[in-house]
């Protein structure tokens, strides 16, 4: 008996050292980012070739910029995307968030009371959200669609339906810090970046980043494995809502200017932009770097046809299109591994 | 030795009588089949265990010790694991990180924590290991076979090194082959000295790996024997009302 169960694990051994886990290479090349960024090889390629234009520093300059929003936003989705919910309130907290900087800058008041306004507004509406759905159980695509409206109102509320230009005393450095570069990167892009490398390092590497995947792939073991699912929950929605303000805050100072109507429809386009980056809609899958990849794709493809002289109106098309392409393509993955 | 002991547990919910009065020993290092028919109370009685809710009456000693459980966190800490039907596994995860789930282990540089993942998975191989499992640490749990998700469920328990591990019919939805597998972990679980309690509808599995079972009939226990005293057609009369009580 012993003779016959020692071949059979013997067996067992063989056919496990057969099966070479997966190397870190491979790992990369089987992620949806991997594949989206050659495509934004692929069609950078292309352009050079059909545009002059296209790989000249300032217009190098323009796309990262133009993405590096989105970018952002797209971080906080992503984490929220995690735990199979979703956040269409991003695009309108940027208008209130924007509004308030603008309010409380305007008054005379420093930059750094500005910023603490404009996350601390963010923070209190993420925690809403967070807190209807975690705690009271509510649907997120519904919880966040009701948010939609009402930051929106209130952002006109406050503004009186007036642009806000005048920024008080820091108004130079407000409008350097989301306007200008430092060696030659805009500075809303190295804000990306350096978040980028942060998601991807607390994704990888820390508890809470651990608990939001298993939150994601499975509420109710998380649950009795004792995580506290709720908070997590609430802190998803709470770092989303961070991210959109960070944004708003950074694009504000852009255009040195702002309305209640900032980041209207962005909600789509920074979802978008996190699917295609990888992130799957039912929950437990994303990835830091998906989401930047994907924000600059959607930037690309809207690039690309200005500069092919296409008409601008069809860039909502081509996005969606990716979009699209981007969801069938990973059904099609998943079908292959089961 | 006795390990844990139910004295008249009891549980109602609103007019429904789910268990009357249960009385059950398990002693140390032994498998306890505990079988019955649906609705016959064994569900209740396995999460009264593992702490999910109180009973409505009764008392459980564990080692002695008068134990109250309100939440299944309570159990865990007394040593007293769960594998649960579902098996309660986060599929986007890998086999190590599932195993570590809620209880991480961690490195620090200076203020940083960082999750130690050479340190988990190493610690999750050597489980698999014991466990003559061939599970993977780095692989998703999606990708898994039945018989693997039910490795990791149970090397997810021994990471305690508990008292005792309640399953909680661990071969209802899994092939023949993987049958064996599952029976084969319980006896690895028995040779570690953890006590098991095994809710099973299929006969032959409780009759191959248990010491004694133990049969429930509408929230009543109507016999407990060893299961050298008795046989499956005995078992099965029990569970279906044809022999009153043994």
């Amino acid at each position: 008996m012993t003779n016959s169960k020692e071949t059979s694990h013997a067996d067992i051994d063989e056919s496990i050292s057969a099966k070479q886990e997966m190397s870190g290479l491979q790992a990369i090349t089987r992620s949806q980012p991997f594949w989206v960024a050659m495509a934004i090889l692929v069609m950078a390629a292309v352009m050079s070739q059909v545009s002059d234009v296209f790989m000249t520093e300032r217009n190098m300059f323009n796309i990262t910029r133009n993405f590096a929003f989105f970018g952002i936003m797209a971080l906080g989705m992503s984490a929220v995307i995690v735990t199979a919910g979703i956040d269409l309130s991003v695009g309108s907290l940027m208008g209130l968030t924007g509004v308030v900087t603008g309010l409380v800058m305007q008054q005379g008041y420093s930059i750094g009371l500005g910023f603490a306004a404009c996350m601390g507004t963010a923070a209190i509406v993420g925690f809403i959200n967070g807190w209807l759905i975690a705690y009271l159980r509510m649907a997120p695509f519904v919880v966040t669609l009701g948010m939609l409206a009402i930051a929106r109102s209130i952002g006109m509320v406050i503004s009186n339906n007036k642009m806000i230009y005048e920024f008080g005393p820091d108004q130079d450095l407000f409008e350097w810090i989301g306007g200008e570069s430092v060696v030659g990167v805009p500075n809303p892009v190295w804000v990306m970046m350096i978040l980028t490398v942060v998601f991807w390092w607390v994704y990888r590497y820390t508890t809470w980043g651990r608990w939001v995947f298993a939150v994601g792939g499975n509420q109710n073991a998380a649950k009795m494995a004792g995580i506290p699912v709720e908070q997590v929950i609430v802190s998803v929605y709470v770092l989303c809502s961070l991210c959109a303000g960070l944004a708003a805050f950074l694009l504000v100072g852009w255009f040195g200017s702002v309305t209640n109507a900032l980041g209207v429809t962005y909600e789509l386009n920074v979802i978008a932009a996190t699917v295609i980056g990888g992130a799957n809609l039912m929950g437990g899958v994303a990835y830091a770097f998906g989401a930047p990849i994907g924000a600059a794709l959607m930037e690309l493809i809207r690039n690309s046809l200005l500069l092919a002289g296409i008409d601008a109106l069809w860039q909502q098309f081509f996005v969606g299109l990716f979009l699209i392409l981007a969801v069938l393509l990973e059904q099609i993955r998943n079908r292959e591994k089961s | 030795m006795t390990l844990l002991s139910l004295n008249q547990v009891t549980k109602n919910f609103g007019a429904i009588h789910a268990l009357l009065g249960v009385d059950l020993e398990i002693n140390a290092g032994e498998a306890v089949g505990l079988m019955g028919d649906n609705g016959a109370g064994k569900s209740t009685l396995m999460k009264i265990i593992a702490g999910n809710f109180p009973p409505s009456s009764g008392n459980m000693h564990l080692d002695g010790e008068d134990v109250h459980f309100t939440k299944p966190m309570d159990a865990r800490e007394k040593g007293i694991e769960i594998v649960y039907q579902d098996l309660a596994l986060c599929d986007n995860l890998t086999a190590a990180a599932n195993v570590f789930l809620g209880r991480e282990l961690h490195r620090r540089i200076g203020p940083i924590k960082y999750l130690d993942h050479e340190a988990m998975n190493e610690r999750a191989a050597e489980l698999f290991a014991e466990l003559k499992s061939e599970t993977r640490p780095r692989d998703l749990v999606r990708q898994m076979s039945g018989g693997q998700r039910q490795a990791v469920a149970i090397a997810r328990t021994r990471l305690s090194e508990p008292k005792l591990v309640l399953m909680d019919e661990p071969t209802a939805a899994i092939s023949v082959r993987q049958v064996a597998e599952v029976l084969d972990l319980i006896h690895r679980l028995k040779e570690a000295n953890h006590a098991v309690v095994l809710v099973s509808h299929r006969m032959p599995d409780v009759f191959s790996v248990c010491d004694r079972v133990a049969v429930l009939r509408r929230g009543s226990k109507v016999a407990d024997r060893p299961i050298g005293d008795t046989s499956p057609e005995e078992i099965t009369g029990l569970i279906i009302g044809a022999i009153e009580t043994a």
